[in-house]
């Protein structure tokens, strides 16, 4: 193998700038979802912390937005320039999903998020929700089409083979594909968990910071007395009940999701022991067949023997549980299914220059166990941590205002961090347990025979290593420094609190009975279009 | 000939005119940050002429590439791979001006904005050139091997097709965006936009008229040389029409160059979509580079109605923001840090 090796550096460009870009994107699903929840109680109620939090939070959701749509682009685009061997194999499925996305679901998303930001003053309060609605479906509809793509990759339906081609011949079965239909509603409670974590622990930090001020005290019954800083806009009562329901709802959102994804991921996995053993096997990091489920395992995953490897404390009858629902199947092992495979698929790549210097090559059939096993683990583990954090944090908050203590806040706000781990472990479980494949075979023996395609094979024949060498570089770097640009973004906005999004407040009376915060009837209420510019850039 | 790879190669030279259409001006806008702006204000009025609407333009960019996927694997592997580093450039682009766009006016200072100012007009650059050399290289051709792959190494693409697209793409995305600054900015703007507009209109459409021209000697037909007259009278009519005052038929007259010029050039390379400079016999078609009829048939009637849809309420968009904006309209750079992070920063601890 040469240093410089086109498959791996593209294999590495794709996985970073994936990941990369599903940071970005659970957030916006998951916080758009919430800000639309929040403007409609809003909109029904008037009640003015609805208001603050609708322009806060739709704030920081705005500055993350724009970095999902930037990287998304280079999604789109990679699968042309690096793997058009791939492109060529599955346009004939893969690309319907594709530009239906486009389509139907990323022009809605985009153009009525426009009307949203700029039409706070040119539409009716409703006609405005409406929209912010609009995009938000769009955006759960985008995350259908794309894990649509996803599924078909990872259980191939719907098609049969002419010329050596995948053809798709049943669109009903390509949309419904059962690893899609349970995929999505655990991509989508993935990112609610995001969003969760996200105003649980930015709200920790602004109820404790109001403390720390002594706007807000603790009364001799251990209940918060909000308070006013006079000298600061925007730090009134008001101001203290957006943060308290901000952190309620977090938390709230943050355990449903766990719940929600915890169920649907039950179903995923079983589907997942039937369609790609393997992955599921080399979660385990189980040689033999068995039927528990390692909690700790010890020993070389690096080495890809799977006989060094040792379960070290083991729970008997759940590995039977997460595939098949008992408690005494016995659910084969790498050793069991490596020789299947291999008859099913061949022990060696085809001498077929579209392998390159991997042509004739013996296949690996086991994915990096060190990957799969660990991101298995993080995966659950990241998500329970912060379902359960989020519990801990109601009882905590349970008298209106959080703990003074400086280190529960870092805690909190440390803990946003953890459903993102969640996302990106899961999402690299599942991508790297599907290799040596791109598209992994469908075992289903009534299914279809040979749809499969082995990574080694998608690469772009004609793109040089050094090209790809150069776009990695090029586009980790500049991810990464504007990575940075976004989050310092995030934290000063966060850091203003609710007058960073709403310049008007600093000019707003502040008393009790304030009133300069328009009511849902108010924004335009009576003369739609006299303002230009509702928001301007 | 079949039917339905006809029907989406024009649907894939329709994605591409809306997209030259629209995000043309938003392209040119961004451009024009830095060479039509006076001052902070300007800049402002610029950017708030295009704020609700870029994104919204700049998917239509995502349809073209997606419909070509999904109804040209072939066509869509061999361009994108073939010219891997121009996309590069142009993708790099794009991350920076919508970036740009957002994150622009979050921080008060005017180093932070310079630097923004610079991303959006180089992004918008950058964007409208790489995209003009590919789909001129891709009417022109590439040197591909019977299996669509390059040949020749990374700057095999390279050759004059590729600068005039480039320029081509680039000069229209200008004259157009002054047709609609003149159109939806007041004052200054608005005038100056307009006297711009009919000073550099010639020269600003030269480079996309000899692309137009060079498709029509190499492989043009009686229809498309049509076409292409039409298309300068159109060019004619929008000058004229910009020299009058009437900006709003200047900027019409001008889509309507736009769309006749993409017709005159995809018409005249039919069946071709991507010529291949080693050897015709692998030049790809729409017959033997197109998905199958079951697929096309779906994404048919999935388009059929899907895209009038994206169409209203894209236009809707635009009604609803139809006001002029003018510097008056500007708000003043909302700071708020004073207000509350001074008091935040200095009782940390």
């Amino acid at each position: 193998m040469d240093a410089l090796d086109a498959l791996e550096i593209a294999r590495w460009q794709f996985g970073i700038t994936t990941v990369y870009h599903f940071m970005m994107v659970p957030l916006t699903i998951g916080l758009g979802l919430v800000v639309a929840v929040i403007q409609t109680v809003w909109h029904r109620t008037g009640k003015p912390e609805y208001l603050r939090m609708t322009k806060f939070w739709g704030k920081l959701f705005l500055i993350n937005f724009i970095m999902g749509v930037a990287t998304g682009i280079v999604q789109e685009f990679q699968f042309g320039m690096a793997w058009s061997e791939y492109s060529r194999f599955v346009g004939d499925v893969f690309g319907a999903p594709l530009a239906l996305e486009a389509l139907l679901a990323f022009f809605v998303e985009s153009t009525f998020l426009g009307l949203w930001i700029f039409g706070w003053k040119q539409l009716k309060p409703g006609i405005h929700l409406a929209c912010l609605w609009i995009a938000v479906i769009g955006s759960v509809f985008s995350a259908y089409f794309i894990i649509v793509a996803n599924s078909w990759m990872q259980h191939p339906v719907g098609v049969e083979m002419i010329d050596g081609r995948p053809v798709m011949t049943d669109a009903w079965a390509v949309f419904t594909n059962n690893t899609a239909l349970v995929a999505v509603p655990h991509t989508l409670f993935g990112a609610l968990a995001v969003a969760g974590g996200f105003l649980l622990g930015i709200a920790w930090y602004h109820l404790w910071r109001r403390r720390r001020d002594g706007v807000d005290t603790v009364g001799v019954d251990g209940k918060v007395i909000p308070g006013d800083a006079a000298d600061i806009p925007g730090r009134d009562r008001d101001d203290h009940k957006v943060w308290i329901r901000s952190l309620r709802i977090g938390a709230v959102v943050a355990m449903i999701s766990f719940a929600g994804t915890a169920l649907t991921g039950d179903l995923q996995g079983k589907l997942m022991f039937e369609q790609q053993p393997m992955k599921m096997a080399a979660a385990e990091a189980a040689c033999h067949d068995g039927t528990g489920f390692s909690v700790l395992s010890i020993g070389n995953l690096g080495s890809q023997n799977c006989d060094d490897i040792v379960a070290l404390i083991e729970v008997p009858g759940i590995l039977s549980y997460l595939a098949k629902g008992d408690f005494t199947t016995e659910v084969q092992g790498v050793n069991s299914l490596l020789p299947q495979y291999k008859e099913a698929y061949g022990t060696h790549l085809p001498d077929n220059p579209i392998y390159g210097e991997r042509a004739g090559q013996e296949i690996d059939y086991l994915p990096v166990m060190e990957v799969t096993y660990w991101g298995f683990r993080m995966m659950i583990g990241f998500g329970g941590i912060a379902a359960l954090a989020a519990l801990v944090a109601l009882w905590l908050t349970r008298n209106g205002t959080v703990p003074e203590s400086r280190w529960l806040m870092r805690l909190a706000v440390f803990g946003i961090l953890a459903p993102f781990g969640a996302n990106a472990a899961g999402w690299i479980f599942t991508e790297m347990g599907r290799q040596p494949f791109v598209v992994a075979p469908n075992p289903d023996p009534n299914g279809i025979d040979q749809v499969f395609m082995f990574t080694a094979a998608a690469v772009s024949p004609g793109v040089t290593a050094g090209e790809l060498l150069a776009s990695l570089v090029t586009l980790a770097s500049i991810y990464g420094v504007l990575l940075v640009v976004e989050v310092k973004l995030l934290v000063k906005y966060i850091r203003g609190g609710v007058v960073s999004a709403m310049p008007e407040l600093v000019h707003a009376p502040i008393d009790e009975n304030e009133d300069a915060t328009p009511g849902p009837g108010g924004p335009g209420g009576g003369k739609p279009a006299d303002d230009v510019l509702a928001f301007a850039y | 000939m079949e039917l339905l790879p006809t029907i989406w190669f024009i649907a894939i030279a329709v994605l591409w005119t809306g997209y030259l259409f629209l995000e043309g001006f938003d392209l040119g806008v961004g451009m024009l940050m830095k060479l039509f702006a006076r001052d902070n204000t300007e800049r402002r009025v610029l950017l708030n002429t295009v704020g609700p609407v870029w994104d919204g333009n700049e998917v239509w960019l995502l349809t073209a590439a997606g419909a070509t996927f999904a109804a040209f694997p072939l066509w869509y592997a061999s361009l994108f791979s073939a010219l891997y580093l121009p996309l590069l450039v142009v993708l790099v682009a794009l991350i920076f001006r919508a970036v740009a766009f957002e994150y622009r006016g979050k921080v008060d200072t005017d180093q932070w904005r310079t630097r923004w100012d610079w991303a959006i007009a180089l992004g918008s650059f950058f964007a409208a050139f790489g995209v003009g050399a590919a789909l001129a290289l891709t009417t022109t051709g590439l040197p591909l091997n019977a299996n669509g792959d390059r040949e020749g190494g990374p700057l095999a693409w390279f050759s004059g097709y590729a600068v005039l697209g480039g320029l081509a793409v680039v000069g229209f995305s200008l004259v157009h965006a002054l047709a609609f600054l003149a159109l939806k900015t007041d004052g200054d703007v608005r005038h100056r936009a307009r006297k711009w507009f009919v000073r550099l209109l010639p020269a600003l459409l030269l480079p996309i008229a000899g692309w137009a021209l060079s498709i029509q000697f190499l492989e043009g037909k009686p229809w498309t040389w049509a076409l292409v007259l039409l298309a300068v009278a159109a060019a004619a009519a929008a000058w004229t029409m910009g020299r009058k005052g009437a900006e709003g038929k200047a900027f019409i007259a001008l889509g309507a160059f736009l769309a006749l010029g993409t017709a005159s050039i995809f018409g005249a390379v039919f069946p071709v979509v991507l010529p291949s400079t080693l050897n015709e016999a692998f030049d790809l078609t729409v017959s033997n580079a197109s998905s199958s009829d079951y697929t096309l048939g779906l994404m048919s009637v999935v388009a059929a109605f899907g895209l009038p849809l994206v169409i209203a309420y894209q236009a809707w968009t635009y009604w609803v923001f139809r006001r002029r904006v003018s510097a008056a309209h500007i708000p003043e750079a909302h700071s708020f840090l004073p207000a509350i992070a001074a008091r935040a920063f200095t009782t940390k601890g």
